[in-house]
């Protein structure tokens, strides 16, 4: 199902046309409004009057996360406080969070966004969805209920945490959807199978899951213990949150509401755009957002752009699986290494959990890299040398993707911390004082 | 004539297979034999219980790694000369063994033998008239 047709389904060329004079509107109203960027915009030399068409958006200068802490709270803003009727935030990992102002217009938008995401997934006005994102400043919670409620689904505004709660009113009340982190999604597929209820008396069909970035492995396992079609909701806080972009019933592509959100990929280092197809730092600049509209904010997510119209009917670009961000990137002995690369190895093996936890040190001027993984019950062997086995198995993999060799360390079941927001998947020992 | 072994999976930390204890002797189960094979990260402790099945409840509800395997116990003379005896027999049929662990208690002694042929073992052992202990013998030694 198609939510918004002229939108999603638009030819390229009027997709273009209307971006152009939206991103127009925007940068008049930025400039006019927020004194941060239009200091910045003049010391470039630049007015709106130089942005006459999209390809002017490489005059614009970039906006980073560093950005949003520095003008925090309302800086950014291009509207009066009066104006703005919500405010969400990101858990910074550091110092301030990162504020986020909404109008009215803009509650809307997220809402007609959304309501996009959901509908693609299957799911409609008939349809119990169980949100289990945090509710809060993070946009997760809000995000994902304020879309059911748009399509008209009813929604179980239940937040994170409570798992026995969680299992006994996602059968009771017959959950068709799930909406929350991937992460806790596998701890909710384990709660799942130890609950005395069986599979077969839940409705649940559908998971909406996003927040964190995640594997195709990671979909199969989920799709496999919980016995449901899992797709991404892909958002950011600074841009609105979830409902960015989302996949369809071809599970293809991430495809992104490019006619709120404009995408382009750039180099992460020199930050010139790169021509389409190829992988590079998303970059998104809002062009109907009033509140605290972004131009040209960097995401620091890799990935890249697929303008093929899609199987499903749309139009709108495809976003391919996100291969990690600029700066969860390690670098270990000198060679840069993803999570994610870690995670599609250790999901695409049968006899380890989706769970891991990469441990890097830093001994004897000596970078440490280790894996910990949990074997799955039946993997558990009486024999040392089957265990030894499948340990060498798991450092040959890893080695073929990463091109260095991991210490991997079998761990006892449930070992690893189960995450009930966002996985925390690294540890860092390393002082680079 | 096959046992039930229990095998569990432990990290290399302190205290675990205290632990393990705690919770068999909690749930009154008896250990009548076992060993740890182990390297550096972790180890595998086998071990003959009283009531296997409980057992492996109990330390699964407890997120324990448990498995279950059939092992051969052996009963011999405690004396020279008697496991090697059995021994030949096991390598004269081509049989190759996984791992062994043993233990004397008086005149007799037992060996838990996990053979790679199982149902190998067992017939010729048998036809050579070894004593292979049933799980009733075994907990009544």
């Amino acid at each position: 199902m198609i939510w918004n047709e002229t939108m999603e389904c638009m030819s390229r060329k009027d997709m273009r046309k209307l971006q152009e004079i939206r991103l127009k509107k925007t940068v008049e109203r930025i400039y006019h409004n927020c004194e941060p960027y239009r200091k910045r915009m003049q010391e470039k030399g630049i007015t709106p009057a130089d942005i006459q068409s999209l390809d002017d958006i490489v005059k614009l200068p970039f906006t980073s996360k560093k950005d949003l802490r520095d003008y925090y709270p309302f800086q950014l803003l291009s509207v009066p406080l009066s104006e703005v009727v919500r405010i969400q935030a990101s858990s910074g990992t550091t110092g301030k969070p990162i504020v986020v102002g909404y109008t009215r217009n803009d509650l809307n938008i997220w809402g007609e966004v959304g309501a996009r995401c959901f509908t693609a997934f299957g799911l409609g006005r008939n349809d119990v969805v169980q949100v289990s994102y945090g509710y809060g400043l993070f946009t997760g919670g809000l995000g994902a209920h304020c879309a059911v409620e748009t399509i008209g689904g009813t929604v179980i505004p239940m937040s994170s945490g409570n798992t026995e709660k969680q299992i006994l009113l996602m059968h009771d009340l017959g959950a068709v959807g799930l909406a929350c982190t991937p992460s806790y999604a596998l701890f909710l597929a384990d709660a799942l199978l130890d609950s005395p209820i069986p599979r077969e008396e839940f409705q649940l069909k559908i998971g909406a899951f996003g927040a964190e970035p995640w594997t195709e492995g990671m979909r199969k396992e989920l799709e496999e213990k919980l016995g449901i079609k899992a797709y991404d909701l892909y958002g950011l806080t600074e841009i609105i949150g979830p409902g960015v972009g989302h996949e369809c019933e071809c599970q293809n592509g991430t495809h992104l509401c490019e006619d709120h959100f404009y995408p382009e990929i750039v180099d992460p280092s020199t930050g010139e755009p790169l021509p389409p197809g190829k992988t590079g730092e998303l970059v998104f600049s809002t062009i109907t957002k009033e509140g605290m509209p972004l131009l040209r904010f960097r995401t620091r997510d890799l990935t890249s752009l697929n303008y093929e119209p899609c199987s499903c009917g749309r139009t709108s670009v495809r976003m391919n699986r996100i291969l990690g961000r600029c700066d969860d990137m390690l670098i270990i002995r000198g060679v840069n290494v993803f999570p994610s690369q870690v995670e599609s190895v250790i999901c695409e093996m049968p006899q380890l959990e989706p769970h891991y936890l990469l441990v890097v040190d830093r001994v004897n001027n000596l970078d440490t890299f280790e894996v910990q993984v949990e074997v799955k019950e039946e993997f558990y062997s009486d024999e040392i040398s089957k265990m030894l086995d499948l340990r060498k198995q798991i450092i040959h993999r890893l080695q073929s993707v990463l091109t260095i060799s991991p210490e991997v360390r079998l761990v006892e079941p449930r070992t690893i911390e189960r995450s009930q927001g966002k996985a925390k998947r690294v540890i860092d020992k390393r002082s680079f004082i | 004539m096959l046992i039930k072994q229990l095998s569990i999976f432990l990290e290399n930390k302190k205290g675990r297979f205290t632990e393990v204890t705690t919770i068999l002797g909690d749930a009154g189960i008896n250990m009548t034999a076992f060993t740890v094979a182990e390297n550096s990260d972790f180890g595998i402790v086998r071990l003959l219980v009283s009531d296997p099945e409980k057992a492996r409840n109990v330390l699964r509800d407890n997120k324990y790694a448990v498995s279950v395997t059939d092992v051969l116990c052996v009963q011999t003379p405690n004396e020279p000369g008697a496991l090697s005896k059995v021994m030949d027999i096991i390598t004269q049929a081509d049989i190759s063994i996984e791992y062994m662990y043993a233990f004397s208690l008086g005149k007799g002694a037992v060996v838990v033998i996990r053979p790679d042929d199982l149902d190998k073992a067992v017939s010729v052992l048998s036809e050579n008239k070894v004593a292979l202990l049933a799980s009733g013998d075994l907990f009544a030694l």
